[in-house]
């Protein structure tokens, strides 16, 4: 039997609580795992960039874009290698650079478990704690998703009374 | 061979056409000069303009573009002395790695540079530095590199030197450089402050979570250009009061700037030459030609006609500022704000009240972020070069600029009006 494999999404500003989680998961007990680090560099930052330097019209020089693409994938290769530190077991990192959501989608596909973290409202429990790419990874994975709170999960009293009927 | 009628205007704006299309396209990156130049030639060899006028451009234009070139040789060398990068690690520890304060120190930084050092400096020198500013936080870069992207066209308003398309219509304003700014400063802040309200929603889920503390920078402040940056802002607000053109404040900025970088061997002349960038500048002359090809031949009443200016000695009203700000922001982003600016001027004719001049600005400067780079052309060339891959990641962009630039440019107007209402009598 191939090992399993759990993907661990990695994004700024959450990812301690995704590598802890996949750590858990990845324990040697559940038999033998490989654990992929996934960090996805979001294409439109850089393609703004590349938009903005364009509307410079007639503007010689260095297009910006291009620094901004290649640190970007710089800086999150430096993240992964945090990431991988932290986790403290054997791993593979892997950087994608594209369109966010569409890329961890394909990065699941033949995986046994995506791990990630909520990454937007954290003061309530509700909808509002998944951002954009979250929401459609977690309605696309293609295999089971374990999905954390970043730090502590809000009380239950957040979430608001159901409507009255009459 | 000297034509004229329709035929002339047909041929004019088909030079136009083909300077803008080959400015997009910059086939093997060749300098837009290439055609600008020989087009501009072509208007005068035709008769679409007298030469007597062309020239009357060209001299009318050589402060601006020398204003244009200082300005752009004052921020490379201000990021060369570090200026930059140090702001950067300065705005990185303000943040204290949250990325709510990080917004709004990067909306400061970014509207700041864009009004002192121009849009140019900030969307060339500053959005690398605050993308690095935010990776090395591990917070997520989207909407503060979004910021810098859309400040550097909505923060331009502020001062002449802060667009290119200011300091072709500052001239033509017949303002003082304080003045200029005393009008522009409310309708500045309440564009910016449209914007991060704005920002604020729209990202609110990118903002959320929290990156890591950041030590104080260690290496050295950079005080000479700094000090140079602000002696020249001082310089800008007196040049009016002791009858100085501000284009030598902005001249004796850079040089003294470029003696220091030259005598220390940080920098070449090559370097230099290059920073002024002049193939810029003859291209800008080269397109006010153009343009006034295009304007002279019937276009120009024809746009003028659309605008519905108030009699000579009359301040305009609120509408027609509207008016005048929407047209300028429509014109904009069909073509790039710079010949659209220079077509408005030129149709609008001189004489024009300070206050349409302004109200062309904030629509020609606020109005680009509506479309990706403020010229759908650059958009639709961009998407085909790219093999209509980089379209779906625009969609989120664009709906960004749906939002703000109806809400900013809107409030920024009405700013304006308040503005000339309240400055009447002594400011205008």
């Amino acid at each position: 039997m191939s090992a399993r494999t759990v993907v661990a999404w990695i994004i700024e500003g959450t990812w301690e609580a995704t590598v802890d989680a996949a750590a858990c998961a990845a324990t040697p007990d559940r038999g033998e795992t490989e654990v992929l680090l996934l960090a996805v560099v979001d294409a439109a930052v850089s393609e703004a960039v590349h938009g903005a330097f364009g509307g410079l019209f007639g503007r010689r020089g260095h297009d910006p874009g291009d620094a901004v693409a290649a640190q970007g994938v710089e800086g999150t290769h430096e993240l992964l290698v945090q990431a991988e530190q932290r986790l403290d077991l054997p791993a593979r990192r892997e950087v994608r650079v594209g369109r966010v959501e569409r890329e961890v989608v394909a990065a699941c596909e033949h995986a046994d478990l995506l791990v990630c973290s909520r990454d937007g409202d954290r003061s309530r429990l509700g909808p509002h704690s998944l951002g954009r790419h979250l929401r459609f990874v977690v309605d696309h994975a293609p295999c089971p998703v374990l999905l954390v709170w970043p730090d502590t999960s809000p009380d239950l009293d957040s979430i608001p009374p159901p409507p009255r009927h009459r | 061979m000297v034509i004229s009628g329709g035929l002339a205007e047909a041929v004019a704006l088909a030079l136009l056409a083909s300077v803008l299309v080959f400015a997009v396209m910059q086939p093997k990156g060749m300098p837009e000069a290439v055609v600008a130049v020989p087009a501009a030639g072509l208007t005068v060899l035709l008769g679409l303009i007298p030469p007597a006028e062309a020239l009357q451009q060209a001299a009318q234009l050589g402060p601006t573009v020398g204003f244009l070139a200082a300005i752009l040789v004052l921020a490379h060398l201000a990021d060369a002395e570090g200026v930059f990068s140090w702001l950067g690690s300065w705005v990185a520890v303000g943040a204290a790695g949250r990325p709510g304060r990080l917004l709004a120190l990067v909306f400061g930084l970014a509207a700041l540079t864009t009004a002192v050092l121009s849009l140019d400096a900030t969307v060339v020198l500053l959005t690398p530095v605050v993308f690095r500013t935010a990776s090395t936080l591990r917070l997520r870069a989207k909407p503060h590199v979004y910021a810098c992207t859309h400040l550097a066209n909505s923060a331009s308003t502020l001062l002449p030197i802060s667009n290119l398309t200011n300091l072709l219509a500052f001239a033509a304003s017949g303002l003082t450089f304080t003045t200029f700014a005393a009008l522009m400063a409310l309708p500045w802040l309440v564009a910016i402050g449209a914007e991060y309200v704005i920002f604020r929603r729209f990202f609110r889920t990118d903002l959320a979570g929290r990156g890591e503390p950041h030590p104080p920078p260690s290496g050295p402040v950079p005080w000479f250009a700094l000090a140079v940056i602000a002696a020249s802002l001082v310089g800008f607000g007196l040049s009016g009061l002791v009858g100085v053109e501000p284009v030598w404040v902005a001249v004796l900025a850079a040089a003294v700037l470029a003696a220091r970088a030259l005598l220390r061997r940080e920098i070449g002349v090559i370097g230099l030459v290059r920073a002024a960038d002049p193939l810029f500048s003859l291209f800008v002359v080269a397109l006010a030609i153009v343009v006034a090809g295009v304007t002279g031949n019937g276009l120009g009443a024809a746009l003028a006609a659309l605008v519905p200016t108030a009699p000579e000695g009359v301040a305009p009203g609120l509408l027609t500022l509207l008016a005048v700000a929407g047209l300028a922001a429509l014109l904009a982003n069909v073509v790039n704000n710079l010949p659209a600016t220079l077509v408005l001027l030129g149709a609008l004719g001189p004489g024009l009240h300070p206050g349409l001049v302004l109200a062309v600005l904030l629509g020609v400067n606020i109005g680009p972020n509506l479309t990706y780079v403020g010229s759908l052309a650059t958009l639709l060339w961009r998407r085909v070069l790219a093999g209509g891959e980089a379209a779906p990641t625009l969609r989120e962009y664009l709906r960004l600029g749906a939002l703000t630039v109806p809400v900013s440019l809107g409030l920024a107007v009405l700013a304006l009006w308040l503005a000339l209402t309240l400055g009447r009598g002594w400011l205008v």
